[in-house]
């Protein structure tokens, strides 16, 4: 009944996997203003697509001074954390149709730290309140001169913090880390669990007192924002209050 | 956007940013850095933690009978009055209910609120003088209250 025409246009219609896109991304550029704006982007994606995508489509088609980080593109180095939709994720964990592409998607930098350009920020707090907790193996005594030996149960014990990759998505989800950056953050402590509860290590102790200090575990206020915002899927807030648990049991 | 673009911004206010004067950053509070001062006051923080929760429970029972003796029971509201207050001070059990009740609220809330001073006060003289006047006001509540309880004059007129 129609014309042949009309049928193969929808029918290309139908099948083209495309749809479009609005990216709303917080832009800063301190070379241009000291004012971050908003900026609109529309961008033909498959919704099967991840977000980092459509950064990608932008970077290279659209507007080559968007600058964000990334590196592995596959949930693995944690370059990529960023506030998406008001939430933090991983840009290359997040599939366009899991957040409703019909609304305008918002994206910009994680928060509680210096932004230095768009999604680009200053890591070096985040990463010194790592380092403040001695985030390493100490033993005493003789290396051994085999793998040191851990049974099953005792590497379970610890297996979920072994998962972090340092995404900072948990620190800057905090709403007491974003007031107060003296506050180790969720990243720290769970770096510090992982250690603390590691049969092999003989410095827990030493960790324990650190974290009791007046930035350590009791600041938390269990609001569990970093548990949602871990792309691990670490239960963050569990492992704070474990170590909470382990500071007030290990004298009384 | 093409209506406001950021340089457009920049010209209409006439700070000239370009890359070899760019805007300051703008830094987080109070942030971390390698000069952050190491373990400092022991056990405090933990003994403040568990306190809130240990007097929190304690609290329950005496803020809602106390709440149900005032409010709830035997003609509610209505009924208080300096005599009622008189009644109540003169046995010795109510007395030590109101003193553990005055005492342990007034430290669960002001500690409560050294929580809340510490988590939004960014500068540290507003954190010392907010911190000052909460301290002042505790002492002096907690104070105020335990003479009026023990010295409570029900002939007084
Ligand atoms: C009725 C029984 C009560 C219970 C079970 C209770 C329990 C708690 C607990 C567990 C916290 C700590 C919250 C945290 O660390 O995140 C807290 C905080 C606080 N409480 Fe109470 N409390 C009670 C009554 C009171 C009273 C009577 C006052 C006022 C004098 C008060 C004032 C506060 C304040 C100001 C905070 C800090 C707010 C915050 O941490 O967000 N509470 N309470
Ligand atoms: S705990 Fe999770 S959210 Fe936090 S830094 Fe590690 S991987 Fe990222
Ligand atoms: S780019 Fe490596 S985690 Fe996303």
């Amino acid at each position: 009944m129609a014309t042949p025409t009309m049928d193969k246009v929808e029918a290309e219609a139908v099948s083209s996997p495309y749809i479009t896109v609005t990216f709303r991304i917080r832009r800063f550029n301190p070379e241009i203003s000291d004012a971050a704006v908003w900026e609109d982007f529309q961008i033909e994606i498959d919704p099967k697509e991840r977000v980092l995508d459509g950064l990608h489509k932008i970077k290279w088609d659209v507007d080559g001074s968007l600058t964000f980080r990334r590196s592995c593109a596959h949930g693995i180095c944690g370059s990529d954390a960023m506030r998406i939709n008001g939430k933090n994720r991983l840009a290359c964990k997040t599939l366009i149709k899991d957040i409703n592409p019909d609304k305008p998607i918002t994206i910009e930098a994680i928060k509680g730290l210096t932004v230095l350009k768009d999604l680009v920020v200053d890591m070096e707090p985040f990463f010194q309140a790592y380092r403040d907790v001695m985030p390493f193996l100490v033993t005493k005594g003789n290396e051994p001169t085999r793998e040191r030996l851990q049974s099953a149960e005792d590497r379970e014990r610890f297996d979920d913090t072994t998962k972090c990759i340092l995404c900072a998505a948990c620190t800057s989800s905090c709403p007491v880390f974003w007031n107060d950056g003296q506050y180790f953050g969720p990243a720290a402590i769970v770096n510090a669990h992982r250690f603390i509860f590691d049969s092999r290590d003989e410095a827990g102790e030493q960790r324990l007192e650190i974290l009791n200090d007046k930035d350590g575990v009791w600041r938390c206020r269990t609001t569990f924002n970093c548990t949602d915002a871990c792309p691990r899927g670490i239960e963050v807030t569990k492992a704070i209050q474990e170590v909470k648990r382990a500071l007030i049991t290990r004298r009384f | 956007m093409s209506a406001e673009t950021p340089s457009a911004i920049g010209a209409v206010e006439g700070a000239a940013y370009g890359p070899d004067n760019p805007a300051p950053y703008i830094e987080p509070p109070r942030k971390r850095t390698g000069r952050t001062p190491r373990s400092t006051r022991g056990n405090f923080e933990m003994a403040a933690w568990l306190f809130m929760r240990l007097s929190g429970v304690v609290l329950v029972v005496l803020v809602i009978g106390h709440l149900l003796i005032q409010l709830v029971l035997d003609g509610g509201v209505s009924k208080i009055g300096f005599a009622f207050v008189a009644g109540r001070w003169a046995n010795p059990f109510w007395q030590v209910w109101d003193l553990l009740m005055l005492w342990l609220a007034m430290l669960h809330g002001a500690n409560g609120l050294r929580t809340v001073i510490n988590d939004y006060a960014e500068r540290p003289n507003t954190r010392l003088w907010l911190k000052g006047l909460l301290y002042t006001a505790t002492v002096f509540t907690i104070l105020l209250g335990t003479l009026v309880i023990f010295t409570f004059d029900p002939n007084i007129r």
